[in-house]
């Protein structure tokens, strides 16, 4: 008996082996680094508040309003290197066939959506009492509602064919065509007049004061910490709903 | 303390409802974004026990 159970499970495992990776293996191992990335979210965002609202000084251009930023900047970055990724699992779904890469790149579309809007509506309140309005067919602000419709298509797509399969491949085509779009946005300060200022953070150099610098990048770790987290909680959710049927899961949720 | 009072950090130099507007619309969307997670996790366990039970 003991000895047919191992069977099967070692037949199991070499099965997913090749094709997905082991979620067996994988999933009790990504809920410990979704518990840990949720915990330094949560630390992390506290920090980034803290000095954000308590530490750094009002700005001398902007008056206090400048404060939104500290999660307006983190989003849009988000929303970007959350297509990135997408585009990328996407990739490999497409290149080497596996499940696991799809499953990936759906569990990060959500979270890339939700940070596209919070860069959106941030940005055009920030814009509002800055630059005298709330939107502005901007190259910088046309770009980045692209891409939110781009994550929309996406999830629309992959949701729409009853069989996975064709939904996968269908939506991973959007996710790489699309992928374009990212440096669009990206250098669209530098490539057309935009209202939209140019970069204060670059590689070697930046134009913000110390302390509200260190706001945005407290943040910005903060957003990471928690768009893993939400991926994770998502990917381990849809093996659940895959993996119905295996004992290990069983075991795993009960 | 860089606020002479609480008042003053709420008013956020007359900016208030564009800051703290801009805090509450991130804070809506990660709320919003938990439950749809929490929803579809026991949507799947709900599916997956009775799997079981069968």
């Amino acid at each position: 008996m003991a000895r047919t159970e191992s069977q099967s499970h070692d037949k199991f495992a070499g099965r997913w082996f090749w094709r997905y990776a082991s979620p067996a293996a994988f999933f009790p191992l990504a809920g410990k680094l979704e518990k840990l990335c949720w915990v330094i979210a949560a630390v992390l965002t506290a920090v980034g508040l803290y000095i954000g609202f308590f530490v750094a000084p009002t700005d001398a251009q902007q008056g206090e309003v400048y404060r939104v930023i500290f999660i307006h900047v983190p989003a849009a970055w988000m929303a970007m290197v959350i297509y990135l990724a997408m585009a990328f699992w996407s990739g490999t779904g497409l290149v080497l066939g596996t499940r696991l890469s799809f499953m990936m790149s759906h569990a990060l579309a959500p979270t890339g959506a939700m940070m596209a809007v919070v860069a959106l509506v941030t940005g055009s309140l920030w814009g509002r009492p800055t630059w005298g309005t709330y939107w502005v067919w901007d190259a910088r602000l046309t770009s980045t509602l692209i891409l939110f419709f781009l994550y929309v298509g996406y999830m629309a797509l992959a949701a729409s064919f009853d069989d996975k399969k064709k939904g996968d491949r269908a939506s991973a085509l959007i996710a790489l065509v699309g992928a374009i779009n990212v440096p669009i946005i990206y250098f669209s300060v530098k490539w057309w007049n935009t209202l939209h200022q140019g970069s204060s953070v670059r590689p070697g150099s930046s134009s913000m004061a110390a302390t509200m610098l260190t706001a945005m990048m407290v943040m910005t770790f903060a957003f990471w910490a928690y768009a893993i987290a939400a991926a994770l909680h998502r990917l381990r959710t849809q093996v659940i709903e895959r993996e119905r049927e295996a004992s290990w899961l069983k075991e795993a949720i009960k | 303390m860089m606020w002479d009072s609480w008042g003053a950090f709420w008013d956020m130099g007359g900016r208030g409802f564009f800051v703290w507007g801009s805090y509450g619309a991130l804070a809506i969307a990660v709320i919003a974004e938990l439950v749809m997670l929490n929803r579809a996790r026991s949507n799947a366990l709900n599916a997956s026990h009775e799997n079981h039970d069968h």
